[in-house]
């Protein structure tokens, strides 16, 4: 891709972005009607408070005697100015709620995801340099086996080595309840907290990464510009890193843009696991209380988190694509 | 049928994956034998470890038999596997085989609706739908076909992209056979091979995506899961670790030898393949 071409791949991006948005608001609405019931009791949660008069005022409120296309542009208007519908459960606007669980929701994919890109990538990159040797095999036996292990069940299996039998690291929760922590006590605090939830969800991705990187890597290696750059007498190293490993990211790179909403989906577990206060533990809380506007809401946050990081991943290829010259 | 086992058996691991799954299947079938009545009903004291009172893995809070879950959770997680791979193969295939074949307009349509499903968070939109449409075996499969069908199509589109312009497809159309006829008589049977390979790997993700549903308290309420055992585990953990840790090793066990049957019908289906990562390696 020339760089000329970059702002209007973007915008391409950038438009698709908005396409997906906006079905997943029209998939919002639809299992709103699709649901037994009426939709109206949909809205106000289930949750055995709705009287009679409630719901009549719900029904004209989403004009649910209105056809279902002016319901529909009702529906879209309300979500495009932020209202995501209001928790009953919780007395509570949904988007409020979400909000306030969205920063602890974002650290820990942050996290697990950077765990899983620098562990992957490094071990993945070792393995491509030793190829068939133990450390080969073991990459390989390892991947197998977090792709067949349910990302919940390590995570209580974590918590019973480091928390219960080893006493090492906290079980639950964000940080330490009943003290007040500042500055750099706080912080390694809340990595203690943060140390198993983010292993957890990102030990899958790490096997994932670990293989791709290697597979990739070896592949770009027999490439004819790699020895070239040999043949100049360009140090291993930089050559490593320079030549092979920038070619090896690419495919890296797409494929944790496609895997974002299994992460996204992974959180929702681990937080349940960790008791981490994340829009997964809002939506695991809603779930037992049938509370679906907030369950809706979490779905349309979550589904606008995975199309952000798509765009941020889109424009990471384009930046470290060496095929793309950046102007000026 | 004698090569393709010839070549199925020289992956040892599509091997051993074989033999846990006839094991588990035996399990499966042999659970109301092997452990007569509820596995929902008091069988010893709670809490006892595993190895006393008769309970092979131990007893859980209500003194349930850890293993008799296992063996009766065994038939819903094959079952849910089963069914809902065979149903979200019919959503795929549909789909992947109209993109595939008419292409032009439909094939963009059909493929710009199979990446909005692979983009939102999938599993987040399986929990909505089972939750709305309240925890059943029946919304539970309906959920997992719905958030598993994308890979499918994208493979029996491909497959029938390439297939679509060969001669016997050309002289299936000058025959004068119907469209659905070429469909399903002469290109299906032709790309089978993919759609077996990815099917053996759907059953894996679904008992996985079943056990996180049944885990959240989303299983059908009448049914003993493992995924169920493991959330009832969950909140006793420091007491009782048995009760997490055997159901998850069950799951363990059967996705792993899915997933190593998989990889051994791959090498079997497409020799050349095979032969390619064998040298490779």
């Amino acid at each position: 891709m020339e760089a000329s071409k970059l702002p209007g791949f973007l915008a391409r991006r950038a438009v698709k972005a908005v396409l997906v948005v906006f079905a997943i608001i029209v998939c919002n609405f639809l299992l709103v009607h699709a649901a037994p019931g009426d939709p109206a009791s949909v809205i106000a949660g289930q949750s055995g408070v709705a009287d009679a008069a409630f719901m009549e005022q719900l029904r004209k409120q989403f004009g649910l005697d209105q056809p279902l296309h002016t319901q529909l542009w009702i529906y879209l208007k309300s979500v495009a100015q932020l209202d995501l519908g209001f928790s009953h459960r919780q007395q509570q606007p949904v988007a409020k709620l979400v909000l306030e669980r969205l920063p602890a929701t974002l650290l820990l994919t942050g996290a697990a995801f950077a765990f899983a890109i620098a562990g992957g990538v490094t071990l993945g990159a070792l393995a491509a340099r030793r190829v068939g040797t133990w450390a080969d095999s073991l990459i390989t036996v390892l991947a197998l086996t977090f792709y067949a292990t349910p990302l919940f069940w390590v995570g209580l299996m974590l918590v019973l080595v480091f928390s219960v039998w080893l006493e090492w690291l906290p079980s639950f929760g964000m940080g330490t309840v009943g003290v007040e922590l500042h500055g750099f006590a706080f912080a390694l605090d809340l990595a203690k907290h943060l140390l198993l939830p983010a292993l957890t969800l990102g030990l899958f991705y790490l096997a994932v990464y670990c293989r791709l990187t290697r597979a990739t890597m070896l592949e770009v290696a027999d490439q004819d510009f790699v020895k070239t750059a040999r043949a100049k007498g360009v140090p291993e190293g930089r050559i490593l890193r320079a030549h092979v490993l920038r070619n090896a990211l690419l495919p890296v790179i797409t494929f944790a843009g496609i895997q974002a909403g299994q992460l996204v989906g992974g959180a929702i577990l681990v937080e349940t696991v960790f008791a981490w206060p994340g829009i997964g533990r809002l939506a695991f809380e809603a779930l037992l209380a049938r509370d679906y506007p907030v369950l809706l809401g979490v779905f349309f946050c979550t589904g606008v988190m995975v199309v952000l990081f798509n765009l941020v991943t889109d424009l990471l290829y384009a930046v470290i694509d060496p095929r793309v010259e950046v102007a000026g | 049928m004698r090569d393709f086992w010839r070549r199925f058996r020289r992956n040892k691991g599509a091997v051993v994956g074989l033999l846990i799954l006839v094991l588990v299947i035996l399990l499966a079938a042999t659970a109301p034998w092997l452990f007569p009545g509820s596995p929902w009903d008091m069988a010893a004291a709670p809490f006892m470890p595993p190895g006393e009172m008769d309970m092979l893995l131990g007893s859980d809070s209500l003194g349930r038999d850890v293993a008799a879950g296992i063996a009766h959770g065994a038939r819903i997680s094959l079952l849910v596997g089963a069914v809902s791979t065979v149903a979200a193969l019919c959503i795929g295939v549909s789909l992947g085989a109209i993109a595939g074949y008419l292409g032009g307009v439909a094939d963009d349509a059909v493929m710009r609706f199979t990446e909005f499903f692979q983009t939102i968070p999938s599993f987040v939109l399986a929990i909505l739908l089972v939750a709305i449409f309240t925890p059943s075996i029946i919304s539970v499969v309906f959920a997992i076909a719905i958030v598993s069908w994308p890979p499918v199509a994208r493979v029996v589109r491909a497959e029938f992209l390439s297939l679509r312009s060969r001669e016997f497809v050309q002289a299936a159309e000058v025959l004068g056979k119907t469209r659905l006829a070429i469909v399903l008589g002469d290109i299906l049977p032709n790309a089978l091979s993919p759609i077996i390979v990815l099917s053996s790997l759907m059953v894996a993700s679904a008992i996985l995506l079943e056990s996180a549903l049944s885990f959240l308290g989303l299983g059908d309420p009448n049914l003993m899961t493992w995924g169920f055992l493991i959330g009832a585990g969950r909140s006793v953990i420091r007491l009782a670790w048995w009760m997490s840790v055997f159901p998850g090793l069950a799951i363990f066990l059967t996705v792993l030898a899915l997933n190593l049957v998989g990889e051994g019908l791959s090498d079997a289906l497409n020799p050349r393949l095979a032969r390619q990562r064998g040298g490779a390696a």
